[in-house]
Order: C-alpha cells, then structure tokens, then sequence
C-alpha cells in the first residue's frame, strides 16, 4: 500500500513538472510520438568551423530540455522505491546519471561512486541480502557490462535480486563517431543472458516504465535473480515529448509459490513418523520469517537442522543446531528434508577428488529425501550451477520459506500425543550432543591459539568478544578460508546477522558484498564486521574508497594468509598426482614478495587501517581502535596475517 | 583422529534411534579413512617402505618443521597440525601411530594427496613425525577467558 501511494505521488509530481518541461520540445507529436522521442533536425548535425562559433545561432535550434526522457526513467526508478544506485559513470547512462543527482536530488535513489562495475554489482548483491530487495546498478554499454559479468553471475547462483539498468546506443545515426561505436552493441543483454533472469530493451518511455515495474516484479519473485533493462542513450536524453501520455504502471509483487497441499501434508507425514528426520536448509530464510519457520517446524518435530549456511538460516546456539556434524547426522538419517539446496546430491554423498574421481553415497537406500525447492521451478542449461541431479523421493516445486507455514500446520495435524512424547525424548538428546559438539569445539580452538601467523579460531575468538555485546551483523562469507569458525563460536540469532556466501565462487565478491551489506545496515544503525581475504580484495580493492568516500561505517579485519590458498592447494593435488612435489607450488598461487601492505593500502583509499599484525597478543587491542573508528561512522581496517585455514 | 568420533552423543542417540547403529556404520568408516590404516588398502609402490613398527620416533624436529613446511602439510592440516573443519584433520600434538600415520600420507583413503617416497623420504617422515609429536598440548579452553562458555542465547 505503501508504494503504491509512493507510485502514485510520484506519477503526479512527474506528470506536472512534465507540462512545464514540454514547452522546450521541438516535436509536438501525437501520442504514438511517445514511442520514438523526437531527435534534433537532421539538418543541425553539429559543425565545429569558425562561422558556427561567430555567427548568431538560429532561432529554430533548441539546444535545451528540462524534461529529458531520463527524468522519467528516474521517476520510474524511484517508483520501485529503489534507495541507492551503484555506479562507475559512464557516458552511455550520462543522462540518467544526471537525472539522479539533479532531478531527483541524489535521493532515492542516491548515487554511490564505484571504481569498477564488479563492485556495482557486489554492492548490490551485499545490499539484497540485507534488505531483501534490489538497489539499482547503472553500468556503461559494451565494457561495463563486461566489468560486471562475474558479479552478475555470482548473484544469479546465489538467487539475489540486482536491478542491472545498462546504458546503450541503439540507432548507429546517433551515435558519435569513435568512442561511442566501441561502446555500442546491437543486443547487449546478450552477455550476461544466461545468468540473468529477465531483460529487455524499451524502444519508448512508455515501454520503458512497463518493462521497469515488470522487471522489478520478475527479480523478487522466488526464485529471485538479477534482471536487466536497456536504457537506451536517445531515449534517456530527448525531450519528453509534449503530450505523452506517461504513466509508471502498478507494481505489484508476486507471492511466492506454496508448495502443493497434498504433496506438503506427505512431507509432513514422512517427517512425523520418522525415527530420525534431519532437516538440511541452504539458502532457505529469505527473511526473518523464514528463520522463525524453520525453527518452528524443528522444534515441533525435534529433529536436528543442519544449515549449509547460504543464509542466515537457523541459530548457531539453538540445541538443535547440529551443522557442526553435518555429515554424520545426515548419514543416519532416515528422512531428509532439503529445503532450498544448491546441492542435495553433494549433500548426501561423498567425493573423492583422486586420480580416478570416485563418490559413494551416505545414505540407506531407504532414507527418504523431500526437496522443497523454487530452483525446480526455474533452471536454465548452460551455466552448470545446478549441480548434480538429486534423486529425491518427494520434489516439491515451491518457495521454501512460504511453504513452511502450510508445512508446520500439516506436522501439527499430523502429532499425536505419544508421538509428541517421545519426539521430546529426542529433543533431549539432540540437546546434550549439541552441548557436547560445543564443548568439543571450543577445545578445537585452543589448538595452535598462540600461534603466529594468527590462527583463524583465533581471530574469530578476538573479534566475537569485542563485538558481541553490539547489535553486530557478518557481513562476509566464512567459508572456506575461515574453516566457518565464526558459524561454530558465535551466537546466531537474527536474519541479519549472516548473509552466507558469494553464489558462484567467482572471487572478488566478499569485499564490494560486504560494503553494500553495511550500506543496508547503516540505516539500522547495526556494526557491521567483514573478514576479508586479501587475494578476493584484490580484484578491486577501489570498494574501500567507495566506503571512505559514502561514509559508510565497515569493520574489515583481514584474514590475510598470502595466498590464493584454495589454489595452492589444487597445485600440490597436481605436484603429488603427478608424482613432481610441491616445491614449487606456490608459484601463480602465492602472494607475497612483496608482501601486500593492507594498512597503507586502506589508508590511501581514507580508512583507518593498521598493521600488519602477526603476533595474536596484539590482535585484541587492534579490533579495539578499529572499533572506535567504525563507531565513529567510518570503515577501518585491521590487516592480520593469518593461517592458511 | 577425528575429534568426536567416539563421542557419547551418538552412542545415546544411537540407543533412540532404532536403525542408528547400522546407519552410523558406513558414516565412521568414511570420517575415519585418513586414520584408518587397513594393510589391505595398502598396496601401493611404496607399501614395501612402509616401517612396520609403531613405537615412538624421536628424529629430528626441527628439521621435521622445516619439512612439514616445504612439504605443504601445513597448506590443509595448518602451521601448528591444527587442522581445519574444510581441509584436514587436527594431526598434532599426539599424532596417530606412526605405521597409520606413514601408510595414509603414501596411500591415502580419502581426500588427501598421495606422497611417494620419491616426494618425502621414510627418514623425513620420521623427522615430520617428531615434529608433530613434539607440539606442545594446548591449554584448556577453560582458562583461555574468550572461549569459556557463555549461556545459550535466548531461542528467537
């Protein structure tokens, strides 16, 4: 309700401004003028010669608008309620850009200054995974979009809305000669369309704000994805023609979809009458509803969660928690219950990565496997994210955080009081192993806890006691270089609090995810804390200026252990498969000599940064400064050098 | 060896949960592989090098360390044999028997690169053995005050 009086305001302050901006059009067309905006008169093409800049200019030229078609495009922009536009400018948006910080005022949206498209989309993708719905990104043409592929990838895997608007030149006669050809291309979404979900190009303003409001709609129903608009460069800088009827259509989303009835009252059944039901959630809680679901529906049935952690799923303390021993719990399991998995056939085997590659399964072969995925409702073919296939007995083709609901009510219909009873039983086992699984990793953590470089359990251990008591939120992923030791140390309890990883792997997303997520949680006033690795910052460390320069309050303490490690380790499996060592596999993985200076690297983006620390006696006092830093308003770093893992 | 994994959970749970034992079975087998030195898995080019005795070595450790690194243990088992959750075991202080020990790193059951001895010696491996064996055991998380336990947060 509240956006469509916001639609509707806006559609009337745009229509009024409109009347007086069309005077200065040139072109009073008819209502099918709307569809192609006017150009200039074909005979004023510029002529830079001496009698053009000395003689009077001719009357009949109009060189001015006040109501240029982005105006529009903005109002239906700011319809959307789209807060915040990331952006590395470029030329074939200039007229948008312009209409953002002079139009609408740089609010809502407002403009925030990348230095690279991959951080655009980054920052938009941290931001989604906060606040649960788009920002915008404006990216430039043929080489922005380019820049920005592997973000874009990254938040299709990981089912993120990022609302992409590109700029483009689509008729060849307006385009300026040289730079502007380059950066022209015939059907743009083209690059990135295999990892998107929706796009269009709209030839008219009219066409525009139908295709703006339905993309909208498109990237937030689950599953929910990036989409794609083209902003064409004519049709953002012509004058809105005089009587064009112009409106910013209703947006209305879609509810997402519930499971069927009689499928979920199955599933219900199934997990009632199990001995020993586990529940296996990726990227289930889309909200914090979804949290609350999921830990309703374990509680009803007592039966462990295990939480692959691709969002802030279920408390890390809950006695239900039992993601520590995954693998086991899973394995004795003789009901599963996937909900939202990348991979429910990775979940339930095991993989040998050898000479000859080899799996087995975990399972009985009489452990029943219920999926509720909205991934079965949308798949594409060429990107291979969808993992291999699962052979579930029940496949539920729904929205699992909206099928919760229906599936809680159909587990209580389904509960007897015995079976109440003795699922109690249960529970207070589940609880003494979880206490258990605690103890035994706080004792895991005292291993190496001196060591230097500084242990990753032990960074983890320094930082929660200084931020615990804070209405904190990890705004980076801790898998694998952290080994998820924030996941099994700290106390979990809140949506926010975790926004699980990048998606698709592509390395380069924690650091712009990270500064998007604070943007998102600065308006809540929460301290928002990212572990850092220093290989990922470096594809394009310009985030931290982007932070500097919006003011956006960050905690970056870096898990710095010199390498790109993963890698490191693939080039030993090669060295001792190959029989060659692994003398030399750190060449091509290893980052050092020299050594990366991350404090003066921060400081010259204008952050508060220090370091290198090695030594973990000086960890804690660091965190401290940095903290006040941050509660000051302003991100800082710590840069330590860590393990490996 | 696998921290937990005779843990007394899963022997309650396994009482519970009727079909549990037989289920955990397959589970244990495929957590303990890399310390479960079967002579039947053992058959590899190097199984003839292979000491035979499982009594304590005392080599060289700090030559031990200086291998453990140049041999890229620390890669996935960490600086200090800590291990990590992702990557490898905890592996030290305390090691396995040394026979398990040599047998898994040269013919390993699961995910862990196979080294020959044309990559790390039999002597260097005892010199990588003292090593790990020589780590000093850690303190009890009791007196570590950042890891001493705090009440359960409140369920939300």
């Amino acid at each position: 309700m509240a956006r469509s009086k916001q639609t509707s305001f806006d559609r009337r302050d745009f229509l009024k401004t409109a009347v007086a901006g069309g005077a200065a059009s040139l072109v009073a067309g008819n209502a099918s003028a709307a569809a192609l905006p006017p150009g200039p008169p074909r005979g004023l093409a510029p002529v830079m010669c001496r009698a053009a800049e000395v003689e009077d200019p001719s009357d009949a030229e109009v060189l001015t608008t006040e109501r240029p078609g982005s105006d529009f495009m903005v109002d239906v922009i700011k319809s959307l309620g789209i807060a915040y536009v990331a952006a590395n400018p470029g030329s074939s948006f200039r007229g948008l850009h312009e209409s953002v910080i002079n139009y609408a005022g740089n609010h809502s949206p407002e403009l925030i200054t990348c230095c690279h498209e991959e951080s655009s989309v980054g920052i938009a993708h941290g931001y989604a995974k906060i606040e649960g719905k788009p920002m915008a990104v404006f990216a430039h043409s043929t080489v922005g979009l380019q820049h920005a592929a592997m973000a874009i990838f990254n938040a299709y895997c990981d089912r993120v809305p990022v609302y992409i608007v590109l700029g483009n030149t689509i008729d060849a006669t307006m385009r300026r000669p040289g730079v502007e050809w380059d950066h022209s291309v015939q059907d743009a979404a083209a690059m990135v369309r295999d990892y998107i979900k929706w796009d269009d190009l709209p030839i008219s303003l009219p066409h525009f704000a139908e295709s703006a409001v339905r993309a909208y709609k498109i990237a937030m129903t689950p599953p929910t994805m990036p989409v794609l608009l083209v902003a064409d460069g004519e049709l953002q800088e012509r004058p809105v023609p005089a009587d064009a009827e112009l409106r910013i259509p209703k947006l209305t989303l879609a509810a997402p979809p519930q499971g069927d009835s009689a499928a979920v009252a199955e599933a219900a059944r199934l997990l009632v009458a199990a001995e020993s039901p586990v529940i296996v959630a990726d990227r289930a809680a889309r909200t914090p509803a979804g949290l609350a679901y999921l830990v309703e529906l374990a509680e009803l049935l007592q039966a462990p969660v295990v939480d692959q952690a691709g969002r802030m799923n279920f408390p890390t303390r809950h006695p239900l928690n039992h993601s520590g021993h995954g693998r086991i719990i899973i394995s004795i399991a003789d009901v599963i219950l996937g909900l939202e998995l990348t991979d429910f056939w990775g979940t339930v085997h095991s993989y040998r990565d050898q000479l000859t590659r080899s799996s087995q399964s975990l399972l009985d072969r009489s452990t029943k496997l219920i999926s509720i995925t909205a991934n079965d409702l949308y798949i594409k073919g060429n990107y291979q994210d969808f993992q291999r296939y699962p052979e579930v007995d029940l496949a539920i083709a729904a929205d699992a955080e909206a099928t919760l609901p229906s599936l809680i009510d159909a587990v209580k219909r389904a509960l007897t009081a015995d079976r109440k009873q003795m699922l109690e039983q249960r529970g207070k086992l589940l609880a003494r192993s979880h206490q258990d699984l605690s103890e035994e990793t706080r004792t895991e953590a005292t291993y190496a806890w001196d060591a230097s470089p500084i242990s990753t359990a032990r960074l983890s251990a320094e930082l929660w006691g200084q931020i615990k008591d804070k209405d904190w939120s990890l705004v980076s992923p801790v898998a694998p270089g952290m080994s998820n030791w924030p996941l099994r140390l700290w106390a979990f309890d809140k949506h926010y609090q975790f926004i699980g990883g990048p998606g698709g792997y592509g390395v380069g997303y924690g650091a712009p995810a990270a500064v998007g997520a604070a943007l998102a949680n600065q308006r809540h006033g929460r301290f928002s804390v990212n572990i850092q690795c220093d290989g990922d910052l470096m594809y394009a460390p310009g985030v931290l200026w982007t932070a500097a320069h919006h003011r956006i309050p960050l905690l970056n303490i870096m898990h710095n252990n010199r390498a790109y490690h993963q890698e490191v380790m693939h080039l030993q499996r090669m060295g001792n498969r190959h029989n060659r060592g692994v003398d030399r596999a750190h060449l091509g993985t290893t980052i050092d000599h020299p050594n990366i200076d991350f404090a003066k690297l921060a400081q010259g983006m204008g952050l508060r940064a220090e370091g290198p620390i090695s030594d973990p006696k000086e960890l804690g006092p660091a965190i401290g400064r940095a903290i006040s830093a941050v509660e000051r308003g302003e991100p800082a770093l710590v840069d330590v050098v860590t393990q490996p893992r | 060896m696998f921290p937990g994994s005779e843990h007394s959970w899963r022997n309650q749970l396994r009482g519970f949960w009727l079909r549990g034992l037989p289920r955990m079975v397959p589970a244990i087998i495929l957590v303990m592989l890399p310390w479960m030195a079967s002579p039947a898995r053992a058959v590899a080019q190097d199984v003839d090098s292979i000491p035979k005795a499982d009594g304590p070595v005392h080599r060289d450790p700090q030559n031990g360390k200086r291998l453990y690194d140049r041999c890229g243990c620390y890669q996935c088992h960490g600086g200090q044999g800590q291990g990590s959750i992702l990557t490898g075991p905890r592996i030290g202080p305390n090691p396995t028997g040394f026979s398990g020990f040599v047998r898994y790193i040269r013919q390993p059951g699961g995910e862990m690169p196979p080294y020959t001895s044309k990559i790390v010696s039999d002597a260097e491996l005892t010199d990588i053995y003292a090593f790990l064996q020589s780590l000093p055991p850690p303190q009890s998380a009791k007196k570590i005050p950042l890891l001493i336990s705090e009440p359960r947060a409140e369920k939300k």
